[in-house]
């Protein structure tokens, strides 16, 4: 029996009185492709946020792969293979495209820790880097500074940085926030094409999105799991109707 | 057609990583700041002992560019390692040991132990208060050494230095050509190994600090390590410089960790260009030359004139003399 990538127990994050995650009870399956939805302000994001250790809960418990991970650091979650993307792009926007993928690749493989020898001697690690940006079509511009890529393309690079450090758990909040309608097909087909064996939880409110991809959703409503269920069962939920998609006047 | 079109990707690939693989060879560029110096050395042979000075500044410099230039790591207490060094080294050879290159080793290592204490403090701050955290530990430094009299000298400053020859061989005269000739190797090495340190993955993991601190965390990186780590070899480089300027102006003052001491050199790297590992060679040498000649020509008022040059370097050229330097070369290669 193989525990699931990620799961939380009982997950509370309290600030003074307000309640941001509460009594959070979720399980990602091996595999999954699983998306959280819910209104602004639901804790989507603080969930994700406590999940990578960016805050510290309150109670509960965050296990990856059956291994407790709620006390480990940022980076020691992702040296586990718990890799996060984020809503506003976070990249190095001064640097290039390649250099971006590279430092990712960089940290993985612990070679940023050599002081001595120069990056570009490291040239597995360039290549790898390259590798990546070509099925996504960044190949051309590798050697761009970020600030020059559409939005759209900036939030390919994103992925491509998460996906550099070989994953087990991805989570994607909000991969397709901002940008242009036209540009957003391109960002599905790359969550598609994502290694089947990475299990990927994402944060979304383009639809189109989540119906596509998702194989399950679970619904967050003011800090808590309001349901779960396949995309069919969620879409005829009279509850999620009411609460999230604003038909309560029926 | 696919073989074609493979064929072509792979060579772009080779292109593209080459481009990328191969930035920290030496460029030809790179040879100037040497070449002026030995240049200098016989062309003002007057200036000896003000060269010196300018060639331990300019590796302080350089220390404190791989901080707040590479890491993000903004310090108004970088003095704090040159004092220390500067003390170190001072009162070794006050006090009967008189070999230059073992002082110079000591200083390091003890500024290093200075840099790595207060790092472990100071590093889990940011921005103001890492600012003013910075500031606080060279003035307990500073008070430290202006009460403990009977080692430092106190506000008297220290004196009685004795230097040994180098090797035995070359004394350390009063125009200054030993010390020349020895701070300038001296900062060779610090710049060798900063140079090596900026180009390695670990540098360019400092660059993802201070472009994106929370990105580094996402991909993984032990952000506060790597910052102590720099923030130690920093330090370091900061008091060897401290003890080149001991050793050659045999004098140490509690002005060596004062926080004009910090200001000043913040000033010079701004002049110069920060973060481009060349603003220290640029930025320091103007800024000890104009003072040496303003504080002759008109030495009450020379701090206005400098003040006035900051606000047009901060307002007209961003980025120091090398930033209006790559945008001039920007713009002609666009043409």
């Amino acid at each position: 029996m193989s525990a699931p990538a990620l799961q939380t127990k009982s997950l509370v994050k309290r600030f003074g009185a307000l309640v941001v995650s509460n009594d959070i009870n979720f399980t990602l399956e091996r595999g999954a492709r699983h998306a959280l939805i819910g209104p602004n302000g639901a804790g989507k994001t603080s969930f994700v946020n406590l999940v990578t250790g960016v805050l510290t809960p309150s109670s509960g418990e965050i296990s990856l792969a059956g291994e407790n991970i709620t006390d480990l650091s940022r980076a020691q979650r992702v040296k586990r293979g718990l890799v996060r993307t984020f809503q506003i792009s976070a990249l190095f926007k001064k640097l290039t495209v390649l250099e971006n993928v590279t430092l990712a690749i960089a940290e993985r493989e612990g070679a940023a820790n050599d002081l001595w020898r120069p990056a570009g001697h490291h040239r597995a690690i360039i290549e790898e880097a390259y590798d990546l940006l070509v099925p996504l079509g960044l190949a051309d511009e590798a050697l761009r500074p970020v600030t020059e890529l559409a939005y759209g393309r900036q939030r390919m690079i994103e992925i491509a940085m998460a996906v550099a450090l070989k994953p087990k758990v991805l989570l994607l909040d909000e991969p397709a926030a901002g940008v242009p309608p036209r540009e957003t097909g391109a960002i599905i087909e790359t969550i598609e094409k994502l290694p089947g064996d990475i299990a990927v939880l994402f944060i979304e409110h383009d639809m189109e999105l989540v119906f596509r991809v998702a194989q399950r959703i679970t619904v967050l409503v003011q800090g808590a799991v309001l349901v779960e269920g396949t995309p069919a069962e969620i879409a005829d939920d009279p509850k999620v109707r009411e609460v999230y998609l604003g038909e309560s006047k029926h | 057609m696919t073989d074609l079109s493979s064929r072509d990707l792979t060579g772009d690939r080779k292109a593209v990583v080459d481009a990328f693989a191969r930035r920290h060879r030496f460029k030809w560029y790179e040879a100037i700041p040497w070449i002026a110096a030995a240049a200098c050395y016989f062309l003002f042979e007057n200036y000896h002992a003000l060269g010196a000075q300018i060639f331990a500044t300019i590796l302080f410099a350089l220390s404190l560019d791989l901080l707040i230039g590479f890491a993000g790591i903004v310090t108004l207490g970088h003095a704090a390692f040159f004092g220390v060094g500067a003390y170190a080294a001072g009162v070794m050879a006050a006090n009967g040991w008189h070999e230059p290159f073992s002082e110079v080793l000591v200083a390091a290592v003890l500024a290093a132990g200075v840099g790595f204490a207060s790092g472990l403090i100071v590093l889990r701050t940011t921005g103001l208060t890492l600012l003013m955290q910075t500031l606080v530990v060279a003035a307990l430094l500073q008070e430290l050494a202006n009460k403990w009299s009977s080692v430092t000298g106190g506000s008297d400053g220290l004196l009685g230095m004795k230097i040994d020859p180098i090797f035995g061989l070359y004394r350390f005269d009063l125009f200054g050509d030993t010390a020349y000739v020895y701070c300038l190797a001296v900062l060779f090495v610090g710049w060798l190994l900063a140079r090596n340190i900026v180009y390695s993955s670990f540098g360019r993991s400092l660059t993802g600090i201070r472009e994106n601190t929370n990105r580094m965390h996402a991909i993984g990186a032990p952000v506060d390590r790597r910052k102590i780590v720099i923030y130690t070899i920093s330090a370091a480089l900061a008091g060897v410089s401290g003890a080149l300027i001991a050793q050659t102006t045999a004098l140490v003052g509690l002005n060596t960790l004062a926080l004009s001491k910090s200001g000043e050199l913040i000033i010079m790297l701004v002049i110069g260009g920060i973060g481009r590992l060349y603003g220290a060679f640029i930025g320091v040498p103007l800024y000890m030359i104009a003072q040496d000649r303003f504080s002759q020509i008109d030495p009450i008022y020379w701090y206005f004139w400098i003040g006035l040059f900051m606000i047009f370097v901060v307002v007209f050229a961003r980025g120091g003399v090398l930033g209006v330097f790559e945008r001039f070369l920007q713009r002609r290669r666009s043409r």
